[in-house]
């Protein structure tokens, strides 16, 4: 009698009494047919043929492979990387002016994701977007990948050699060296660079900002004595009022400002008023209780209007103030009556109107409460008049030596052929910047920084606040840290590492008590990723407050109520794409703007009315001061502006960026000793039309529909169901044949705040990160081929000229009753016992039967070979260039790469549930709650997304559920989506 | 043979003919080489099959994204073109199988192209469902069949209905058309000299000897698959257009699609019969078989059908004011009114104002205008699938999700190319084989008459 695998299944009969924990699930590779006969009990000649057919066509099957792929294990492993866990390090974000504290998720030595660091007290374990697609920087094919001496590669040693050659002769010869860069706010860097300048004396050390806030700094020099921004605490006022800052989007520290912004719009707690003065429609403008349109001309009369009522009502004194934009006695009565509890900020660049802004807040009591100098920002510290003044040494031939770092003035400067002109006289230029750009292409030599993902730094983004940054992967290419460059070329034997280790053991460790070991101090605050000192029984230095006082000024006001002839051009960063840093990356390219939705371009937003009057419609070109860009029309535009974004156009950054959308750098200009990011300029000529955007959302009005749900704070306090009426109606009348699901053991499901979702596209980006989302170029976004599992719809209300804005995050809504699933004729897609509607990728072929009955439109459809995952051959469209051996190092290995012709949407991040739940089960013991969080919810600085077990009761994403504002989108369909929304709360007081 | 006229009714074959007759004049085109214009025909339909094969490779290699379909409108050119050839596959059925169990004798002149029509409509039809797949080579998905993984499809989803339906349909329709054949190829084998063709024929007639016993099977399956067929005629229609009323999108979710679609698709087929036959009787000499009397007829059944399209447009504009849900009264007034208002109108005059000049007695003899009318019949029927899919889809529950629909050259060539096939196809068939069938129109060619006869005698 034979027996066949009897090893593997006769340990299947245990004795009863047998206590030993049960086995694991074995594989079993038998199929059922041959089940009989493996229990070794009896066996046939017929179920010897079975076997023998079986192994027969097994054999078969497995030779029909197409390729081949081979991988090759370490020789020696390395002790921490286990193949399929993931690890964990803490880091810094630290690009330029942006700073986020963060933790780097690597899988086998490879970083693949970037996510918040809750111990800093910062940036609170928020991200953006641009911290979200930073990881994919590294992974850049375009980044320089050697030392380049004149166009040509050369090793690290003749660059060095060379290089420090000509600055020593340089220096012997008392010529000048000038180091540019943006603000460093690395403390050892700085000593590295103070090292430089010892050893190459003669030295001088420009920094430069892009997006500068120098007026800011020279106002705050005057006004309190110190050339620093202080620390905005967003969370203590009750009452802000912006001038065009821009700080839920991009100004000075959007995360931090978000997360301090988000705690203060609870209903249930005290809610805080936001009112925006603006010309352009910003993020910040969209989730403003009151948003007023004035032209960049009209900010200083409005401002002298509120400094006036504002000293009127705290003074009671009378001051001079041309007539004012708008009605500001209101806010001014808000503003005073809660002295020490508001906040009022400017994003202009201009130093008289900062002044102005740090009277308004002096008069408010707002120094030393909701504005914190003892606490200052050190992210932003830039004079725009130090770089000018580069510039005119440079062509009056007066420097030697130009060192760069991060900085692009041959793309961002006012006047850049000043800037080419003058790096032509200079005798040896050097870029240490890590990525081709405008400036390095212009430079002799080229020694290239590294990645800030395989890279050693410390960064203070506020005062006594420290952050570490740590390489989570060894360089990719021969590349090496610029502190690294500048030690080797002033002679320093150490590596920028152990620089840093004994700066730390020497500067930082005092600060504290807890440790005495550098060592230990160095390795706990590297795990920590943040260092905080703060001392509570050292009070700051007495704030000096210089009293200006103000008289109205005519000739600031630069252009009077003259309605026609001019336009302003409002220059301004956007939100994804910034300065044009990250210009090289398709996810920040494919990021919709959170405000008009169009990706992949920049524009001139102009009002409808003024686009009526000029007969221009969505798409035309028009000429403006000489630059062509196509015209989008944006409700809430002020009447007489253009808004422009920045940051588009680099022609020198790589495949993803170049040509990207129009240069409007161009328009900056210097105005009194500060660059302006506005401009007057005259009539606009149309030159042409027809040109189409790449917008994800082509209808902006709710049409009636109950799909966002709002209500003032007034009637919310009356009524908390106020402006949900609806649900209670629906869930009154919903009745259903069918027995409702059980879901025994978790019921997983979200809650999204939309009074507290800013639209700033963080969790979109986040999630294309985390689950693999293709990018698919603008050609792909026209034709409405977009990938992205959670989009932000963008709804305007109310008057078109001057609309309310609505944001509305929208993924999968996992509905318990689901369109999607009855009608797949394969059945790829259905319910989990826990809730989720599950995609079986490799059972969809396609009808997309599902999508057509989605009501919520969430999935998505590989239209073409998007990812290279397809059968077919030489048929990959991969515009942006995602497909590349580098490119794909950033795939998360737990997500399935998409084939051509799948539908796939949101899972909830599934391989997170499951591996949170592996953890609990190897630890034998029940999730934690909150223990799961999605990408999306993760990513968020505002909070607005948080992600649980409907069963849990206890949690607080079910005591939201419970609360009167909860609804489902589309509630009166009974689709019972797993995913809810609380209603948007305005504060119209 | 006898020389009896009705006085009544005029005979169902004109120019008083012999058996032998029919037979020579039926199988002349056969026996003959093509004239100069079916080589133009054939020329013109088999580059525009060409096309469409063409097209259709590049879909399956490129992807559906080369097709204008988006997020949104996930279906559009090719169900449109995939309803509406199942549509036009109806008729045939519904003459050889329905109006021979009501012995509509007048239909023998008809049913074998008719019924030829449904196998190359429904030929042209299945292969919209195999492309439109995004991974067309994992088509067997839909069948459900055993396999190791437990693997079984959703029963819950119209589109399994859909492929047994027409998987059925089809086989069925074979079937009938080739048993209804037999007598006809025995013919054409008689006819032929000794030679290969003569041994191919003699095959396909399975060696029919015209004997008592062979006439007898032969009546007897012919009316057990016209039994079989007629219920096919109501629900593979009916199944397909579950595929849109299973949905909850407003504009599909209705209740009379089923009986709506099975009168639109028998509308639509005979409105192509009659656009085949008017050609073919002129250019194959066959006016004394299928006469005005036929067209009439017809014309009678498009009143009927186009009056039961109007009344479900009716009643579906009636229900969606009716419902009271904003979904469905927006769905109908951006149909109407929308930026797909252009086709609409188009689906309103071309189906619903042509039918109803057919009760001109004039008009609904006059061939030209019957042509004609056939042909603006089956734009608007394509239009009304296109109406139905792509305007309920564009602008469904979330505004933010609006978007428009263009359809690309590749799906324009998928419809010309399907055109291609079904033209290609007919254009082949009446070569091979009898376009009338000549042992039924025998079998009427006495019984008219002799019924005629015996009218006479009693009147007498």
């Amino acid at each position: 009698m034979k027996k066949y695998r009897k090893d593997i299944l006769s340990e299947q009969v245990r004795p009863k009494d047998d206590l030993s924990p049960e086995p694991a699930y074995e594989f079993d590779p038998l199929p059922e047919l041959i089940k009989d006969s493996a229990t070794g009990l009896h066996s046939s000649r017929r179920d010897f043929l079975k076997l023998c057919g079986y192994s027969f066509a097994l054999a078969a099957l497995s030779s029909c492979r197409s390729k081949i792929s081979k991988a090759i294990p370490y020789v020696i492993a390395p002790n921490e990387i286990t193949p399929g866990d993931a690890l964990y390090y803490s880091s810094s974000y630290v690009n330029g002016s942006d700073y986020c504290s963060i933790i780097v998720k690597t899988r086998d030595g490879r970083p693949i994701k970037i996510e918040g660091n809750p111990r800093s007290s910062m940036t609170r374990g928020g991200t953006n977007a641009r911290v979200q697609a930073s990881v994919l920087d590294l992974y850049d094919m375009e980044r320089f990948k050697e030392p380049i001496s004149n166009g040509v590669p050369v090793s690290w040693d003749e660059a060095d050699g060379e290089i420090t050659a000509r600055l020593k002769k340089i220096s012997y010869d008392h010529g000048s060296i000038v180091l540019l860069t943006p603000t460093v706010y690395s403390p050892s860097t700085e000593a590295v660079i103070t090292d430089f300048i010892e050893k190459f004396p003669g030295t001088a050390w420009v920094r430069y900002d892009a997006v500068s806030y120098s007026a800011m700094l020279e106002a705050n020099l005057i006004s309190f004595g110190r050339q620093v921004i202080p620390r905005f605490h967003f969370d203590k006022a009750d009452v802000i009022v912006s001038s065009g800052a821009d700080f839920l989007g991009t100004w000075l520290s959007p995360v931090e400002f978000t997360k301090q912004f988000s705690s203060r719009r609870d209903p249930e707690g005290s809610m805080n008023y936001l009112i925006q003065y603006e010309a352009g429609l910003s993020v910040t403008g969209c989730t403003a209780d009151k948003r007023i349109q004035i032209r960049p001309s009209q900010e200083y009369a409005l401002l002298l209007n509120i400094y006036r009522e504002v000293v009127k009502l705290t003074e009671g004194r009378e001051s001079n103030a041309p007539s004012s934009p708008a009605d500001v006695r209101d806010i001014a009565v808000k503003l005073t009556s809660s002295p020490g509890r508001s906040l009022v900020i400017s994003g202009s660049n201009v130093k008289d109107i900062q002044l102005l802004v740090n009277e308004i807040n002096r008069y408010l009591g707002n120094i030393g409460t909701t504005i914190d100098f003892s606490r200052y920002m050190r992210t932003h510290e830039a004079i725009d008049s130090g770089m000018a003044d580069l510039v005119s040494r440079m062509n009056a031939g007066d420097v030697d030596a130009l060192i760069f770092w991060n900085v692009n003035p041959a793309y961002t400067w006012y006047d850049r052929d000043a800037f080419t002109k003058g790096l032509k006289k200079v005798g040896i230029a050097i870029s240490l910047s890590g990525s081709p750009d405008e400036t390095s292409s212009l430079v002799q030599y080229i020694c290239p920084d590294n990645h800030y993902l395989e890279s050693w730094n410390d960064a203070e983004p506020e005062k006594d606040l420290f952050s570490l940054m740590q390489p989570v992967i060894s360089p990719l290419f021969n590349t090496r840290q610029m502190a690294d460059t500048l030690l080797k070329w002033s002679g320093s034997a150490i590596s920028y590492y152990d620089f840093i280790r004994s700066y730390w053991a020497v500067n930082m460790l005092p600060r504290q008590k807890e440790y005495s070991d550098p060592v230990a101090f160095f390795d706990h605050s590297l795990q920590e990723g943040v260092f905080e000192t703060v001392d509570k029984n050292v009070r700051p230095a007495a704030l000096l407050t210089r009293p200006v006082s103000h008289v109205f000024d005519p000739s600031l006001l630069k252009t009077g109520d003259d309605r026609e002839a001019l336009f302003e051009v409002v220059l301004y960063e956007p939100v994804a794409i910034g300065e044009g840093r990250q210009a090289n990356n398709p996810w920040l390219h494919e990021l919709p703007d959170p405000v008009t939705r169009i990706c992949w371009d920049n524009y001139a937003s102009i009002s409808g009315l003024q686009a009526k009057e000029n007969s221009l419609t969505e798409g035309d070109l028009i000429d403006i001061g000489g630059l062509t860009f196509p015209v989008h029309i944006q409700p809430g535009q002020a009447y007489g502006t253009l808004s422009i974004a920045l940051g588009y156009g680099r022609k020198v950054c790589g495949m993803a960026g170049n040509g990207v959308g129009s240069d409007a750098w161009p328009f900056l200009t210097m105005d009194n000793g500060n660059v302006s990011y506005t401009r007057t300029l005259g009539r606009i000529g149309k030159t042409g039309s027809g040109y189409l955007f790449a917008q994800t959302q082509g209808h902006h009005s709710m049409e009636g529909r109950a799909l966002i749900r709002e209500t003032g704070l007034n009637e919310f306090k009356v009524n908390p169901s106020a402006g949900n009426e609806l649900h209670e109606h629906y869930t009154r009348h919903a009745k259903s044949l069918y027995k409702e699901r059980e879901y025994p053991h978790h019921h997983w499901g979200m809650v999204i705040d939309l009074s507290k979702c800013t639209g700033c596209g963080a969790c979109v980006i986040a999630c294309q990160a985390e689950n693999n989302v293709p990018v698919v170029g603008k050609e792909e976004v026209q034709r409405v081929h977009e990938m992205h599992w959670i989009r932000i719809d963008r709804y305007y209300s109310g008057d078109d000229m001057d609309p309310e804005v609505g944001f509305q995050p929208v993924l999968c809504q996992h509905c318990e009753n689901a369109p999607c699933e009855n009608v797949c004729p394969v059945g790829a897609t259905n319910h989990s016992g826990e809730g989720l509607n599950q995609m079986i990728y490799n059972r969809c072929f396609g009808t997309r039967y599902c999508n057509n009955n989605c009501p919520y439109k969430v999935r998505r459809f590989n239209w073409f070979n998007y990812t290279g995952a397809g059968t077919l051959r030489g048929n990959l469209r991969d515009k942006a260039g995602m497909t590349g051996d580098l490119r794909r190092m950033v795939l998360n290995p737990d997500v399935t790469v998409r084939s051509q012709g799948v539908i796939e949407k949101c899972s909830f991040c599934i391989q997170r549930i499951q591996a949170a739940k592996l953890k609990a089960k190897t630890e034998k013991r029940a999730l934690y709650p909150g223990e799961i969080r999605t990408a999306c919810s993760q990513s968020c600085p505002a909070n607005a997304i948080i992600f649980g077990d409907l069963n849990d009761k206890e949690s607080e994403m079910n005591r939201l559920i419970r609360s009167g504002r909860n609804y489902n989108l589309l509630e009166e369909l009974f689709t019972k989506p797993s995913v809810n929304y609380l209603t948007r709360i305005r504060n119209r007081t | 043979m006898s020389i009896f006229q009705s006085s009544l009714r005029k005979p169902l074959i004109e120019g008083k003919k012999s058996y032998q007759e029919i037979t020579s004049q039926i199988l002349d085109p056969l026996v003959n080489k093509p004239i100069k214009l079916w080589y133009f025909a054939i020329t013109l339909s088999g580059g525009a099959m060409l096309f469409g094969l063409l097209m259709m490779g590049w879909t399956i290699w490129q992807g559906i994204g080369t097709w204008g379909e988006n997020r949104t409108v996930g279906w559009a050119f090719e169900i449109s073109t995939f309803v509406w050839w199942i549509g036009i596959g109806h008729a045939g059925t519904f003459i050889s199988a329905i109006l021979l169990l009501f012995r509509q004798r007048w239909r023998n002149s008809i049913n074998r192209s008719a019924e030829a029509m449904t196998l190359f409509a429904v030929i042209c039809a299945a292969l919209f469902p195999f492309i439109h797949l995004g991974r067309p080579l994992l088509t067997f998905f839909i069948f459900p069949y055993p396999n190791t993984r437990l693997l079984w499809v959703n029963f819950n989803s119209p589109l399994v209905w859909d492929v047994f339906a027409i998987a059925t349909y089809f086989t069925i329709s074979l079937v009938f058309w080739y048993v209804g054949l037999i007598p006809d190829i025995a013919t054409l084998r008689d006819k032929l000299r000794k030679g290969l063709k003569k041994t191919v024929y003699n095959f396909l007639s399975f060696s029919w000897k015209g004997s008592a016993r062979d006439w007898h099977r032969h009546e007897v399956t012919s009316i057990m698959l016209a039994a079989i067929a007629t219920p096919l005629v109501l629900s593979v229609h009916s199944i397909v257009s579950m595929d849109f009323a299973d949905s909850i999108l407003p504009g599909w979710h209705t209740t009379i699609f089923p009986p709506y679609f099975v009168a639109g698709a028998i509308y639509s087929g005979f409105a192509m019969v009659l656009t085949l036959l008017i050609i073919a009787r002129k250019l194959m000499n066959l006016e004394d078989f299928i006469t005005v009397e036929h067209v009439e007829s017809m014309n009678k059944i498009l009143i009927a059908t186009g009056s039961i399209v109007a009344l479900a447009y009716i009643t579906e504009t009636f229900m969606s004011w009716y419902s009271g849900i904003e979904y469905e009264q927006y769905m109908l007034q951006n149909r109407m009114t929308g930026p797909y208002a252009w086709a609409y109108w188009i689906m309103i005059i071309c189906n619903v104002g042509s039918a109803q000049l057919l009760w001109i007695k004039k008009l609904r003899r006059s061939l030209l205008f019957t042509f004609f009318i056939s042909i603006v019949i089956n734009i608007g029927m394509w239009f009304e699938r296109f109406v139905i899919i792509v305007t309920s889809l564009h602008r469904d529950f979330l505004p933010s999700s609006w978007t428009m629909y263009k359809p690309t050259i590749v799906e324009y060539g998928l419809l010309i190319g399907t055109l291609g096939i079904f033209f290609t196809a007919f254009l082949l068939f009446i070569r091979v084989f009898p376009v009338i069938s000549i042992s039924e129109e025998k079998s009427i060619l006495k019984t008219e008459n002799a019924l005629q006869v015996a009218k006479e005698i009693h009147h007498g």
